[in-house]
Order: structure tokens, then sequence, then C-alpha cells
């Protein structure tokens, strides 16, 4: 067992309920997808994986550890084992591409390598080939301002393929990417899983690439597990019901919702 | 905004039981507008006391009486002294003012710096979670926050006037003053530039296990750059000025060359060093716009 969750919740300072007694194990080398209308928990499910929130009740156990029981050194230690793709990319504007690559590996690198990889980037090679990747190698030494918000979400995924972590965390990766290329983005995160044997646990706004994608469906709603099935299993009316707060169709990659109450969700005939 | 948040949820709980009308109007209220109204009328009430105390009155300056005074004032700064010997002589001293303001803002950014890396609750790692090492991050926090507040509260003359004791007359003791008050700004000014600034690209890495430096170096230092540069450029304009306080009690460079003059009773001289100054606040604002743009 690598993830756990028991009986956790999550309450935020103005009292908002962000998840309510959930319980749930992921083991090693899973792949597993949350999908769920907006404000459902999911974020705030994975902040709480991420080691950046802590439950108000309940236990948590990422990589086989309780992270509010280590010591500081152990805290860092995991959280460098810990690799979070962030919708809306935390790299500063200023930075060149290269750096924001290479950032991945701060937990790991002893500080005057970080500090030295300022002066020099220290492995050019190593943040070529992740880039190369994502298919945004040309952008090596550009600033992070020159580049779309597609590409910028693409430097946020290099960055945590280089940081080569055990757990990859996943929020909305490619909200600003279009379907093609969105696709080929989730598709290398599961390629780096598989290779590494490492898990992945991922939000995903469109459902079809979810059920494409991943062999384990976590269907998440007002902070509840609604669902947690293999794709083949999830019906459309479980669909239906899960998004019916939202709206009477299910959200799907090129952002034309789908009518689900006659014609069931069409599920896309993905290409690979 | 959590504030914010909490009234609409408030009003929204008591709707049912209002009629609809009335609850939609509270509903469209501005909840932000009775504390802003509040706000305007403490900093009324809070004001007046000030210009009645300090007996401020615009109009005095205008009276015939005044006037004169002021006209009379001015004109002994005429004609602009413009010897050989003495322009060499402001030379000199400009020279060594701007060493004094220069070494002096290193010597500031050398204490600043280190303590504003401590201040900044953004770099806290124990505040995520909050994990542990919450208490021993707040025990060094806080003393940080007082050095920072000790060496700023006392005037940089004070200072001078201990550090010329203990050193003795000449530049080195305005260096001195300028690096402790101006480290003392610089670190509470730093830190609240970061603070103010984008902060989730730091945390990102520290969530990722990065440390304190490096969280600083790749996830701040890009998004605050220009602001610090700006604001520590603006200081050292400061300490351009502050040296000239500082040289009445004998700490070298311009101040020293005014004093002088002053007392001398010539205007003429005291207007071209004025006149110096003023090329030097051109210059630094020069120097500020081109590194900004460097840095943008």
């Amino acid at each position: 067992m690598s993830l756990s969750f028991q009986k956790v919740s999550l309450e935020y300072a103005n009292g908002v309920r962000a998840v309510h007694r959930i319980d749930c194990e992921i083991r090693r080398g899973e792949r597993v997808a949350i999908i769920g209308p907006s404000g459902a928990g999911k974020t705030s499910l994975l902040r709480m994986l991420a080691t950046a929130l802590r439950p108000s009740s309940g236990t948590i156990e990422v990589l086989d550890t309780d992270p509010w029981r280590l010591d500081r050194r152990g805290l860092r230690q995991l959280r460098s084992r810990i690799g979070m793709v962030h919708q809306a990319p935390p790299i500063p504007p200023r930075q060149r591409v290269v750096t924001a690559v290479l950032a991945g590996r701060l937990g790991q690198w002893p500080a005057w390598k970080s500090l030295a990889s300022l002066v020099y980037p220290l492995d050019i090679p190593g943040a070529e080939r992740m880039l190369e990747r994502m298919e945004i190698a040309d952008k090596l030494f550009e600033r992070c301002d020159q580049l779309s918000g597609g590409q910028l979400q693409r430097v946020g995924v290099a960055r945590v393929l280089y940081q080569q972590p055990d757990l990859i965390l996943t929020d909305e990766p490619v909200s600003a990417v279009d379907p093609a290329l969105s696709d080929r983005v989730v598709g290398e995160l599961n390629r780096d899983a598989i290779e590494r044997g490492v898990t992945l646990v991922a939000s995903l706004h469109a459902v079809d690439l979810a059920l494409h994608r991943f062999p384990r469906i976590i269907g998440l709603r007002a902070g509840e597990i609604i669902f947690d099935l293999p794709p083949v299993r999830v019906s459309d009316s479980m669909l239906a019901e899960l998004y019916a707060s939202e709206s009477r169709t299910v959200p799907t990659q090129d952002n034309q919702p789908l009518e689900t109450v006659l014609a069931g969700v069409r599920r896309r005939s993905m290409f690979s | 905004m959590v504030r914010g948040r909490q009234g609409e949820f408030h009003v929204h709980a008591r709707s049912p039981h209002q009629p609809s009308a009335m609850s939609s109007a509270l509903r469209l209220r501005d909840p932000a507008a009775a504390p802003r109204l509040l706000l305007a009328v403490c900093v009324i009430v809070l004001l007046w006391p000030g210009f009645s105390l300090t007996e401020f009155d615009p109009a005095a300056l205008f009276e015939e009486r005044s006037r004169g005074i002021i006209v009379k004032f001015v004109g002994t700064f005429f004609p602009l002294e413009t010897s050989p010997e003495f322009l060499g002589l402001v030379l000199k001293s400009t020279y060594e003012t701007l060493a004094i303001a220069t070494a002096g803002m290193a010597f500031a950014i050398l204490i600043g710096w280190p303590l504003a890396l401590i201040v900044t609750r953004s770099l806290s790692i124990s505040r995520i979670g909050p994990g542990p090492g919450r208490v021993h991050g707040s025990l060094i926090r806080l003393p940080a926050r007082f050095v920072l507040m000790f060496f700023r509260s006392i005037p940089e003359i004070v200072w001078a006037l201990l550090f010329v004791r203990a050193v003795g007359l000449g530049p080195a003791a305005g260096v001195l003053a300028i690096g402790v008050t101006y480290g003392g700004m610089l670190g509470k000014v730093y830190s609240e530039i970061l603070e103010s600034n984008d902060t989730r690209p730091a945390t990102a890495l520290l969530e990722t296990g990065g440390g304190r430096i490096a969280a600083f170096c790749y996830g701040m230092w890009p998004v605050a750059l220009p602001e610090l540069v700006s604001y520590s450029v603006y200081r050292w304009e400061c300490a351009v000025r502050a040296s000239v306080i500082m040289g009445f009690v004998g700490a070298g460079g311009l101040g020293q060359q005014m004093e002088l003059s002053m007392r001398m009773l010539n205007g003429g001289e005291v207007s071209t060093i004025l006149l110096t100054f003023l090329l030097l606040v051109v210059m630094a604002d020069g120097v500020s716009a081109l590194l900004r743009k460097v840095t943008a």
C-alpha cells in the first residue's frame, strides 16, 4: 500500500467543508483519475496527498508514512519524493524555461548545487530531454513569459518529469492545452509512471480523457467518493449523476459537453 | 475576503426565513461598504488633531510679512559660488559622499538581506500544513524582527554620533551609521516586497522539499527583482542625502562642506552644493530607470 486515507475530513478556516470522511487506498504503481464537478474537493484531496494541507481529522499515509508524524527533515525528504503538476503553473514569468525545469530537483540537490545552477545551468541535456517529451525542446532558453498558456503548462509537467518523484500528482494538468496535445501530455505522464513503477493520481476535468487513459476512476462530489471503479464499469448514468449539480452534460475534452440524458456519453475513439 | 465570504454565507442561511424581496435586497448589498465608510471616518477623526496640534495653516505662508522673509532668505543663496577652487572642493566632497552612500548601502544590504529572508513568512517551511518546527520558527523570526526595528528606530544621526566616538571623525562613521539604519529599513521593506508579490512559485518549491534559500532564489528573486532593485536605488538616493546630515556631525563628505559654508553664512556656496544634490538625485533616477529596464 502506498497511499491511504482513513476517515479523512478537511475543513477550511472559513468553515467550508471540502472533504468529508473519505476512506481510500491507492497501491504503489496505480494510476488513478479523480473526476467530479468543480468544488467537489478534487484539489483539496490532491493537496493533502502533496502534504500541502493537513487533514482536520482522520489519518493519511503518503508513500507508506504519516507525513504529520515526521520531523522537519523527514517531512522535507518525503516532500522531495512528491511531484505536483499545478493547474496554474507556479513559475515566475521572468524565469528561463531551463531554470524552471531544473527547479524540479531542488528538493534533492544540496543548496550549493541549486545556487551554482543559477550561475550556469548544471544539467542542460537533462532539461532538454524532458522538454523533448513535451514537444517544446526549442523553448529551452526562452523566458517563461514568452510562452503560451499551454506551453507553460507543459513546462510545469517537464519539471515534474525531471524531478522523477515516487508519487506524481497532477491537478488539471491540461486545462490550457488543446485536445490532441493534452492526450499526449497525459499519455506521457502515464508512460513515466508505468516505466518507473510509481503512483500517479490525476484530477481531470475531461471525463473522456480520464476514462481513456486511467485504469481506475474515482468520482468525487461534495467532498465524498461517489464511485471508485475501473473505467469499463463506470456507467453513463453514474457520470450523469456525478455532474447533475453542475449541468445536464458531462464535460469532455473538446469543451463541447455532450448530452448524456438520451444518447449517453459518446466515448470518443481516441488515437493511439 | 474570508470575511466577505462568511458574510454571504450568513445572509444565505438566514434568507429562507425572510420575505424574498427583503432577503434579495440584503444579499445584493455590498458587504464591504460599511467597513469602508467606517475606515474613512476614522482617518478623518485621526487626522484632525494632527493638523490642529501642529498649528498647520497654509495661509500663513502667503502673508505679507512671511513673504518678505522668504524672499530675503532665498536671495542670500545667489549668485552661485563658481570659483574653480571651490568647485574642486565640491567635486572631491561629492566623490566622498558617493563613496559613503555606496559603501553604506552595501553594508546595509549585507545586514538587511539575511534578516529579510528570516522574517519573510512565505519562506517558512513549517507554515505549510502547518508542520513541525513552528515554535522554533517563530522563536527565530521574532528576535529578527526586533533587531530590524531596533536598527531603524534610532535615527542615523544618532548612530553617526555613536560611531564618530568609536572610530573617530571621518567617512567611516557615516558608512557604519547608514549601514545599520538602512539595514533595518531594507530588511523590513525587502520582506514586505517579497510578501506582496506572487508567493506561489516559492511555496510550490517548498512543497516539493526545496530549502528556504533555493525557494527564494528560484521562486521569489525572479518575481520581485525589479521592485527590489528600484527600492534599493531609491534608498541609495536617500543615503546620499543622509550622508549630508551626518556630515554636520563630522562624518565627512558634502555635508561637512555644507556645514562649513553655512557657518560662514555663505549662501552662494550652499546653493552650489544644493545644486550638486539635485544632479545626484537626477542621476540616481536615471540609474533606477535603467536598472528597471535591464531587470524587467
